[in-house]
Formats: structure tokens, C-alpha cells, sequence
């Protein structure tokens, strides 16, 4: 009985869990950056520029997915808007990612990115300002998403908005945050968004070495946020976050005010997403409104239910397969993808409620688990 | 009497140990020896009066069994009580000063009202143990649930509750896979774990077992004194063995109010309720 306690610590998880994610993670991408900066070009194990950034736009969209687990996984709360707070994140990078450009644009400007000087802007709007500095850019990618997210989750999660409602809400909210951009008056570059970028931190984005360190930069973000996440899940604070997802109402009558942890829970997540983001504009060179796009969001979480909910691991391996699965699949046949998306998330949720990991937990049949008396989850 | 001799020593115990880990005791007045006000109380769904100008009040550390038929407003009242239905008028006071409408369900079992549901509603997805640990009487603030930790008496005031309600070998297992009636003694123990002023019991013995209705029973009857006890049941039987006070509630007021024989033999009471169970 008193063993019970160190199960009860955060840590314990972490200990548990953490180490085989992380030697196979960095594992796979220290070893495939070696490969790309050490070995010459018609090496049989070379891996090329473009897979060192395709890999890196799925560690994105892995820890995208992560940023959904955490809500939907824990604590049942469908968001199908997550697209929006990593578009925002994204922008933010390439809001400064543009003021970077200097007077390398193509009307050569000092000040004003192209698009501005296209549409005969004299000055710079205000909320450019700031954007110069990768401080101000990286604190704005984190507050303005997070911002958002508080303000949504608090009017939602007062009013007890929940269910189906919510997620409609959460896509309203992303496609009017797309309308708006694609308007050239918003000041973000309308329809074409932001791109052309020159460098980093002084850094060109062009070069190898850039790209493996942004791949890098990805993997380590990747590895943190689901240490934090992990350990944030298996305090008592991820124990309530389950009872609300399970039994609101009980949670309510011992005393918890299941509305502020939900708000919490949301922007903590909005701002992984926007993490995420901010890490993938750099790597595919380009941000346009088409990120808020509704779609966007639901594929993310098809790849969540793929992986598996509430594991936060399942969420990063149904984000790498299928984005895998994408790239081959529409490199072949790009007409059928939506269809086989859909055809995999309707097959998934009909034939493995849990995921692909759930096979691996043997808990295939949910149902199996009243037979097994005994068998502790935690 | 070894139930109530456990129950509270641990409380006692509890107590002593972590009194100045835990929030403040909101003070309660209680100097007219009642806990609980509800006065004049009216609920109204779509037309339908579910409660109708309800007056009730609940000694401290009584134990009180309201009875009526479906759609008597039994459960309504409890979610007035508890902050779940805001009414349409009336009032309902905890001790002489707390208003408790207009607060949250959270703030409400925050000041020491506690609350089973009809249907035993537990954390299906976490163990017995987990259970019991969210329960505890503890700071709910985001915070400190972040960074809390176990302490030794905590899990001691854990350990004696599970004994209490007999799930000491199960406290490993999904609380989704214990029978009903064991899902309905997890509830209650999550009621005690919490160690409230008032307890609200909503049918605690349906579907137990004679053995497991018989323990309940002793239970709450082992509770009255130090709590104060308001239990909703069906089974005649139970009631009859547990109560001094009854309540008769008929169509959203109080219809009778007295000791078990003094109700059966209430004319207006037989005629509505008793007299078609017997």
C-alpha cells in the first residue's frame, strides 16, 4: 500500500515512460542528421537536405498532435480549431522571419516587407513593430495564441459549452481567423501569406546546417514538451483533468472548479500547438492563411485518433505514420488522399477506439478489462 | 458499533494530524441548532413544478430520510441544494449566515456539503485509490493539485477509509470495474474521504445486497451526531431501520414530517404514498 505512493508521484511516469521515447527519438534524429552532414553525397546511407526537413515538418505536426492529446486525449474536450493557434504561432515566426529580409526583398525596402510596398503602404502597421527582435517575435508567438486560447476557453468553459457545440465552436473560430487573413487590409500578406525568407538569427535558411539544427531544435522541442506533458498528466492536477473528462459532474461536487482547469489545460495546449507552429514556418519556408484552414485541424486529429488518445505517445506515432502515409500516398494517387483519410479515420474508430496503441496495451475490446479484474491502469 | 468507533477515530485522527495542511474550516453558525434553511422554495422545468413553495429544516447532526414518489422533487432539491438548478425563488441557507444559492456546485462542496448521486458516479477510468484521493479534503486550487503530493497521513486517512468501505483489496482496481454496489460504497467513502458537514446520500442502497444494505445502514446511522445525514431512498425497509425523522415529500412540498410510525399514519400520507406499498 505504501508502494502506492511513489506511483503517485509525477516523476514515477516520467521514469517509467520517458526514457524509450526519448532514446528512439533522438536516437533517429541524431543519427539521421550524422548522415546527412557527414556522409558524401552518393553514400548509400546519405539522407538528403529534403528528408532532414520533411522528418522535421513531421516532428511539427508530432508535437501539433501532442497539443490535441492533451485536450482530447485527458480531458475530452474535441477541438477541432487546433490549426488556428499553430497558424498563429506560425505567423509570428514569420513576422519576424520577414523583418529579417531587410532590403534583400525584391523592391529592396529597408523597412517595409514586399507585400506592403506591393499595396503602396507608407508605413508599417503597429503590430509589426516589436518583430525585429526574435525576443519580441518568440514572446508574441507564445502570449498571442495563449491569449486566445484564455479568452475562447473562458467564455466556452463558463458558459459550460461543451461537446459537439465546442468543437463547432472551435472550428467557427478557425475559419473566421482564415477569412480575416486572406483579407490584404489584416496587413499579414493576404492570400499569399508570408515567404521569401532570407535567414534566422543571422542564420541562412537555405544552408544544411541550418536545416539539420532546425530539425534538431524540433526533436528537442518534441522531447520536452512531452516530458512536461507527461509529468503535468501523472500529478493530481491530470488525475482531476481525467475525472472531468470521465465525470464532470463528480468533480464538480468534491470541490474542483472544472472550468479553470479546462481553460488551463486549453491554453497550455494552444501554446504547444503554437510551439509548433513557430518551428515549422522556418522549415517549410512559408505561411499563408491556408493554415487556419478548417481541414487542417481535423486531419490533426485523425492522426491522434490513429496513434491512440490519452497517451500522449500514440498522438506522436499517429502524426509520423500518417504524415508518412501522406507524403508516399499523395505523391502516387493526390486526389484519393481525403478519401483514404477519411476511410482510415471511420475504420480506426469503428475497429480500434484505442488506437493503433491500444493494440499494443492489449486493450483491443474494452470490454475485455472487466474480465481482468485486478489489472491496474495506474 | 465498530463502524462508527473507525469512522471516527480516522476522522479524528485526520484531523489532528493535517489541521494546518488544510483550508480553514469556513465557520458555520449553527446557534439555532440547524444546519440546513430551505424556505419557500420553487423550481419550475417548462411549466412543470418540481418544487412548490418547499420548507425544510435539517438539525445539526440529524439524520433524515426524505421519501416520495417519482417526481416528488427529492432529487431537485438536492440539486438546489447543491448549487446544480439555480430556483426560481426561495432560500436556502447553510447554518445562519451562508447564502448558499448563487454559489457553485465547486464552492458549495468546498464549505463541507457533500454529495452522492442517484446513480453511483465515480472516476470509472482510475483506480479505487485515485478515487479516494481526489476526494480528500485537500486545497482544489490548480496550483498546489500540480504540484501536490502524497503525504503519509493522507495516505493513512486514505488506507482507513478503504477499510471502512471494504474495498481495502480492491484499491488497485478501475473504479469502472467494481460491481454496483461497490461502485455505491466507493461514492460513499469518496463522501466520507472529503469529511463533510452535510452529506447528501441519493439512494445509497440501490442495487446492494442484503449484507451490503444491512452495512450501510449501520453506517449512516454511525454517522449521524457528528455529520448530519439527508438520505433520499425507495426501500421502505432501509428507511424504516435507519430513520428518527422522516419527510414526506408529494408533488414538490412537504407533505408529512415526523418519526416513521407517525408518518404511516398519516391519513394524507397513506393515501398518496403508503398506502400503495402496503
Amino acid at each position: 500500500m505504501s508502494a502506492i505512493r511513489n506511483q503517485f508521484s509525477s516523476w514515477h511516469d516520467l521514469r517509467e515512460k520517458a526514457p524509450v521515447f526519448l532514446a528512439v527519438l533522438f536516437g533517429i534524429s541524431i543519427y539521421a542528421s550524422a548522415c546527412n552532414l557527414w556522409l558524401p553525397e552518393d553514400s548509400m546511407f546519405y539522407v538528403s537536405t529534403y528528408t532532414i526537413t520533411l522528418l522535421g515538418k513531421y516532428l511539427c505536426y508530432a508535437l501539433l498532435a501532442l497539443a490535441v492529446d492533451v485536450v482530447w486525449g485527458y480531458c475530452g474536450i474535441l477541438s477541432l480549431g487546433h490549426g488556428a493557434f499553430f497558424a498563429l504561432g506560425g505567423y509570428t515566426m514569420g513576422m519576424y522571419l520577414m523583418r529579417q529580409i531587410g532590403d534583400r526583398g525584391v523592391y529592396g525596402d529597408p523597412i517595409l516587407p514586399d507585400f506592403m510596398v506591393f499595396l503602396n503602404w507608407q508605413e508599417l502597421p503597429w503590430f509589426w513593430h516589436g518583430f525585429d527582435q526574435f525576443w519580441f517575435a518568440m514572446l508574441a508567438m507564445l502570449l498571442v495564441p495563449g491569449l486566445l486560447a484564455f479568452v475562447f476557453g473562458w467564455l466556452a468553459f463558463r458558459s459550460r459549452v461543451a461537446g459537439v457545440y465546442l468543437s463547432i465552436m472551435t472550428q467557427a473560430l478557425t475559419y473566421a481567423l482564415m477569412l480575416a487573413f486572406f483579407r490584404n487590409e489584416m496587413g499579414f500578406g493576404g492570400n499569399n501569406g508570408l515567404t521569401d525568407f532570407k535567414d534566422l538569427l543571422g542564420f541562412n535558411l537555405q544552408s544544411d546546417g541550418m536545416r539539420v539544427a532546425l530539425f534538431l531544435c524540433s526533436a528537442l522541442v518534441l522531447a520536452l514538451a512531452y516530458c512536461l506533458s507527461l509529468l503535468i498528466m501523472s500529478s493530481r492536477f491530470g488525475r482531476v483533468v481525467v475525472g472531468i473528462r470521465d465525470a464532470e459532474d463528480r468533480a464538480r461536487f468534491i470541490g474542483f472548479k472544472t472550468e479553470n482547469y479546462k481553460v488551463w489545460l486549453f491554453v497550455y495546449s494552444a501554446i504547444l500547438a503554437a510551439i509548433a507552429g513557430a518551428l515549422y514556418v522556418p522549415q517549410v519556408g512559408i505561411i499563408n492563411p491556408g493554415e487556419f484552414s478548417p481541414l487542417n485541424s481535423i486531419e490533426v486529429v485523425v492522426w491522434v485518433a490513429v496513434g491512440g488518445r490519452g497517451t500522449l505517445y500514440g498522438a506522436i506515432v499517429g502524426a509520423l505514420l500518417v504524415n508518412y502515409a501522406k507524403t508516399r500516398f499523395t505523391a502516387v494517387f493526390p486526389e484519393a488522399w481525403l478519401f483514404a483519410l477519411g476511410a482510415l479515420f471511420v475504420s480506426v474508430t469503428i475497429f480500434l477506439p484505442q488506437g493503433l496503441m491500444g493494440l499494443f496495451r492489449g486493450k483491443k475490446f474494452p470490454w475485455v478489462k472487466r474480465w481482468k479484474t485486478g489489472e491496474e491502469t495506474r | 458499533m465498530t463502524i462508527l468507533k473507525d469512522v471516527r477515530q480516522a476522522a479524528q485522527h485526520y484531523r489532528e494530524r493535517s489541521f494546518s495542511a488544510t483550508q480553514k474550516q469556513p465557520d458555520i453558525d449553527i446557534s439555532h441548532q440547524v444546519l440546513l434553511y430551505v424556505e419557500g422554495l420553487s423550481v419550475s422545468f417548462d411549466g412543470f413544478k418540481a418544487l412548490d413553495d418547499l420548507n425544510l429544516y435539517i438539525n445539526d447532526g440529524e439524520l433524515r430520510c426524505l421519501i416520495g414518489a417519482n417526481g416528488a422533487g427529492k432529487t431537485t432539491l438536492m440539486d438546489v441544494i447543491t448549487g446544480k438548478t439555480p430556483p426560481d425563488s426561495g432560500d436556502v441557507y447553510f447554518g445562519q449566515t451562508i447564502d448558499l444559492l448563487g454559489k457553485t456546485e465547486a464552492e458549495i462542496a468546498q464549505l463541507g456539503i457533500g454529495r452522492k448521486f442517484q446513480k453511483p458516479t465515480v472516476f470509472e477510468q482510475q483506480s479505487v485509490f485515485a478515487n479516494l484521493e481526489l476526494a480528500m479534503k485537500v486545497n482544489k486550487g490548480i496550483a498546489s493539485t500540480l504540484l501536490a503530493k502524497l503525504s503519509p497521513s493522507e495516505l493513512d486517512w486514505i488506507s482507513q477509509v478503504l477499510d471502512i468501505i471494504g474495498l481495502k483489496s480492491h484499491y488497485k482496481m478501475l473504479a469502472g470495474a467494481l460491481s454496483h454496489g461497490q461502485k455505491q460504497w466507493l461514492e460513499i467513502g469518496m463522501l466520507l474521504i472529503a469529511d463533510p458537514r452535510l452529506m447528501l446520500v441519493d439512494e445509497p442502497v440501490a442495487g446492494m445486497t442484503a449484507q451490503e444494505t444491512e452495512r450501510t445502514a449501520e453506517l449512516l446511522t454511525s454517522l449521524a451526531g457528528e455529520r448530519t445525514v439527508v438520505v433520499v431512498e425507495h426501500d421502505m425497509e432501509f428507511v424504516r431501520s435507519i430513520a428518527k425523522t422522516v419527510t414526506v415529500l408529494h408533488q414538490g412540498s412537504v407533505l408529512a414530517e415526523g418519526s416513521m410510525s407517525d408518518v404511516q399514519n398519516d391519513p394524507a400520507v397513506i393515501e398518496v404514498y403508503l398506502g400503495e406499498e402496503q
